[in-house]
């Protein structure tokens, strides 16, 4: 049942994205009550997301940047 | 003298995020937000000869994204005809919500501040993702903003899933940092 500080991290950072089993949630708890500093990285990381989450970020996808890259050769 | 330069081979890695956020918040659609930042880069590319190097290259192109917009509510404007503003009293109507009480703003709404405060946070957050290494960055994105599968990531930038956990980790753990001081 025992797991590493790194293996929390991992399993903290899969937990943002919904990629972590009832398992490996079940260890990262147990680790966290036991481990300040993996606990005060999982309420950061957890508060990271919602910052993402709020700021509501868009980007442009590859083939657009691309695009933007050939047009501005073509113009240079 | 000049304390920054010009580099248009890698305005398009650079900024295109940060300048296409900005520009989205301020006209609501996507393809628009994405001629203008196209716009942007061919002025720049033009007007490269009057860069002093005053200001840093993102300042600069944002200056020019400014006026993009501008122009574009101007043109917009201008094939309507006009602006218009129309005011109804609704005098004449028996519905509720008459009473021009119940019209003005709310003052103690907050969704002006939220909005304006959520579009701080989103350029503050571009800004800190524009300092990550270049592959992070796109990982990150890739992962967090566009919301793309681990296995399709993985395909597209030929590696396997451990290099992006390891990728997504020092990327999260850097933005933790950068956002710090004001945003936690």
């Amino acid at each position: 049942m025992k797991i590493s500080c790194g293996q929390a991290a991992d399993i903290c950072n899969r937990s943002q994205y919904k990629e972590s089993n009832v398992w490996e949630k079940l260890k990262l708890r147990l680790h966290l009550a036991r481990c300040r500093e993996c606990k005060k990285y999982s309420s950061k990381n957890a508060k990271l997301t919602t910052l993402c989450d709020k700021a509501g970020l868009c980007c442009l996808s590859e083939e657009d940047k691309q695009g933007m890259k050939q047009k501005l050769d073509g113009e240079a | 003298m000049a304390e920054h330069t010009l580099l248009p081979d890698q305005w398009v890695d650079r900024y295109a995020d940060y300048l296409f956020n900005y520009a989205v918040a301020r006209v609501s659609d996507a393809e628009t937000a994405k001629d203008l930042v196209q716009e942007t880069f061919f002025a720049g590319l033009n007007s490269a000869k009057n860069y002093k190097g005053e200001a840093s290259e993102r300042t600069w192109l944002i200056s020019i994204l400014k006026r993009k917009v501008i122009d574009h509510y101007r043109r917009s404007n201008s094939k309507k005809g006009k602006a218009e503003i129309r005011i109804n009293y609704n005098s004449d109507s028996q519905t509720e919500g008459d009473w021009l009480e119940e019209q003005v703003a709310d003052p103690f709404s907050r969704d002006g501040d939220n909005i304006m405060e959520n579009e701080e946070l989103g350029l503050a957050l571009q800004d800190c993702i524009d300092k990550l290494p270049l592959k992070q960055a796109q990982v990150f994105r890739m992962k967090t903003i566009q919301g793309m599968e681990t296995e399709d990531i993985c395909n597209e930038l030929n590696i396997n899933p451990s290099n992006l956990w390891v990728m997504i980790h020092r990327a999260r753990t850097s933005l933790m940092g950068c956002l710090n001081e004001n945003w936690f």
